[in-house]
């Protein structure tokens, strides 16, 4: 047996966190407002990619919760700021 | 780290679910380069697409043989986060892009005109 997982695993875990501190850089230098709702979309969808890996690095399926909730949070959260952008208020 | 846990998967499991996630892993930090390296909003926005779609399912389809091969029986739950993200996220890029455009043009800046304006309104002609 090969410990092909144990090596692979941990090197997608480094890829992603490489992947959510782009988006980080992105969001820090972003010239305008939707430059840094975009990199906060992304580092989301990171950041969930990251909970599924965990699941698998674990080997437990309570990731899988954290990062269905991040989907859903990260979706909400971007269409607030989007109508935010578009409008100057949220809820009207 | 289970090694116990890893030990119980067959041998083609282990190497196609980390072939998997490290095309999806490697797919997310294309896209996120790209999302840090390209000049303009709108060329940016082209960017984390791939991570959207093939990076999030190359991920969940390692993650559905992983605990598949795992429990013996089938696992699918993982199906629903990319399902989930494939309805969700072009709905929210659409949203940003129209944003995005909607602050371009109250800015003077050089984008398309709108097309779908009201007969009588002055069209602008940036």
């Amino acid at each position: 047996m090969t410990p092909v997982l144990q090596w692979a695993l941990p090197l997608a875990l480094i890829m992603l966190a490489l992947a959510m501190g782009c988006a980080l850089l992105r969001m820090l230098k972003g010239p305008s407002a939707q430059d840094r709702v975009l990199a906060l979309d992304c580092m989301a969808l990171n950041g969930m990619l990251l909970m599924l890996v965990l699941g698998l690095h674990y080997s437990s399926k309570n990731y899988f919760e954290a990062a269905l909730l991040l989907a859903l949070l990260s979706f909400v959260s971007t269409m607030a700021m989007a109508k935010f952008l578009l409008r100057g208020e949220v809820i009207e | 780290m289970s090694p116990a846990a890893v030990a119980a998967l067959p041998l083609w499991a282990e190497w196609l679910v980390a072939a998997l996630v490290l095309l999806g892993a490697g797919l997310a930090l294309l896209g996120t380069i790209g999302l840090l390296r390209l000049p303009t909003f709108f060329e940016r926005v082209h960017a984390p697409a791939i991570i959207s779609t093939l990076a999030c399912w190359c991920i969940v389809w390692g993650s559905v043989l992983y605990f598949s091969m795992e429990s013996g029986e089938l696992a699918l739950h993982a199906l629903l986060i990319a399902a989930f993200v494939s309805i969700t996220v072009p709905v929210s890029t659409i949203f940003l892009m129209r944003a995005a455009l909607f602050r371009a043009r109250q800015a003077n800046d050089n984008v398309p005109p709108n097309l779908s304006a009201p007969a009588g309104s002055p069209r602008k002609s940036s």
